[in-house]
């Protein structure tokens, strides 16, 4: 069965048949069809499907990586800002305990000074109690003298008695008790 | 005057003759859109996935959205140990896709500038249903041995319905194929007599002259709607047959489950 001759230009090859139904050509396209299907249904499974997907694996994997990267980085940065709070903590706690120290301290010299300068204070108002005190009987050895001498002078004046100076003095004494 | 016979643009016509054992295989035009639909899937495919870079460029972007696209496709339809079939069904989509849009350009770089629609002839489709019907029920056999039969008998069902529903269970088996490949001629066939007839309106009109020629411009505006409602069935009818292809497979993959 002789295939049969294909006719030059179109239009004599409607030859009454509904295109899609002329069985004339069904071999070829059935022929052509097979061919140009296992030749894309080869090169997309062997080549080009493979190469997308992988592509397309290997940056799932690399987000993947990235965000565990991310991940890490983050607990790396979690704990920094927790060392550092710590410091933070103990360089505080340590000015507290530096600024106690110092007013401790200067509250101890302020008081070692205010009991120093009481000290002298006291030395000072007992010299001065010491000074009245000797001034005071100085003066009253003084009164004495002179009562003694005023009750002998009185005696003798009034009584025309002379009284020694010893019982002037004995009898001013009894007076002053 | 143009021709306007809407019919025309079926017509098959030798490129280079071929006989082999009596059978006429010559290279026609519709070898030829076949071919380069091949050409240009893998020639695209190639050069967007050339420099497979971690941040895709716009072309790369495309193919790994298909690739996500299909593959989605096959893992919801047909569960994750469907993706064995994950080339055939990529491969089904992009040849009936691209020789879809193929046929969507009424003059074409092909011999006598004569654009031609693959799957518009019933032989195209129903090889390709034929193919996914015997992958379906060769694989469902090799897998499950008899228990492939088992999508005849749905579980939950009363016995005595097993005689009403078994019966409708093989017929809508059988019947698989023929609406599988009548859809896809059907749609292509018919969108494209339809921007034909159209079209031949406008021509027509327009060899009037004077008033009716006015007219012409109805015929125009619907062409326009119709082009952009096959460009829609094009990818719609690609997407129709690959997704009714993973749900048969997943009848192959788990006949109980039906």
């Amino acid at each position: 069965m002789a295939p049969p001759s294909p006719p030059e230009g179109y239009e004599d090859a409607a030859s009454g048949v509904f295109p899609p139904f002329d069985p004339t050509y069904f071999a070829s396209q059935l022929f052509w069809l097979a061919i140009s299907f296992a030749v894309l249904y080869f090169l997309l499974s062997r080549w080009l499907l493979p190469r997308i997907g992988s592509t397309i694996e290997e940056r799932k994997d690399r987000i993947a990586d990235d965000l565990d990267a991310a991940a890490g980085l983050k607990a790396q940065a979690d704990d920094a800002v927790k060392a550092y709070e710590k410091s933070l903590a103990d360089a505080r706690a340590k000015a507290q305990a530096v600024g106690a120290d110092a007013r401790a301290e200067a509250e101890r010299e302020a008081a070692a000074e205010t009991a120093a300068m009481e000290a002298e204070l006291v030395g000072r108002q007992a010299e001065a109690e010491a000074r009245i005190a000797k001034a005071r009987s100085a003066a009253m050895g003084e009164v004495r003298n002179v009562a003694a001498d005023v009750a002998g002078a009185v005696t003798e004046h009034l009584a025309g008695l002379t009284v020694s100076r010893d019982e002037a003095e004995a009898a001013v004494d009894a007076v002053r008790g | 005057m143009a021709d306007t016979n809407p019919i025309k643009q079926f017509e098959i016509h030798p490129i280079a003759d071929l006989s082999v054992g009596g059978l006429n295989l010559s290279f026609t035009n519709s070898s030829y859109f076949m071919v380069l639909a091949v050409g240009l899937t893998v020639g695209l495919l190639a050069v967007a996935t050339s420099r497979a870079a971690l941040v895709p460029g716009r072309a790369q972007s495309v193919a790994e959205l298909l690739y996500e696209f299909i593959a989605d496709m096959v893992r919801s339809s047909a569960g994750n140990d469907g993706l064995k079939f994950f080339p055939l069904v990529f491969t089904l989509f992009a040849f009936i896709l691209m020789a879809n849009m193929l046929g969507m350009f009424p003059y074409f770089p092909a011999p006598e500038f004569h654009g031609f629609t693959v799957t518009s002839h019933l032989i195209i489709t129903v090889a390709l249903a034929m193919l996914v019907m015997v992958i379906v029920m060769g694989y469902g056999l090799f897998k499950n041995g008899l228990k492939f039969f088992s999508i005849f008998f749905p579980s939950g069902v009363p016995v005595p319905l097993y005689l009403i529903v078994t019966p409708i269970e093989i017929i809508s088996f059988l019947s698989r194929p023929i609406s599988l490949s009548i859809r896809l001629f059907a749609n292509m066939l018919a969108g494209h007599i339809l921007l034909k007839v159209f079209a031949g309106f406008i021509v027509m009109l327009g060899a009037t002259g004077g008033a009716l020629a006015a007219v012409g411009i109805l015929p125009l505006l619907m062409v326009i709607a119709l082009t952009a409602l096959e460009f829609l069935v094009a990818f719609l009818q690609a997407y129709v047959f690959a997704v009714l292809t993973c749900i048969y497979l997943n009848d192959a993959l788990h006949p109980g489950a039906h």
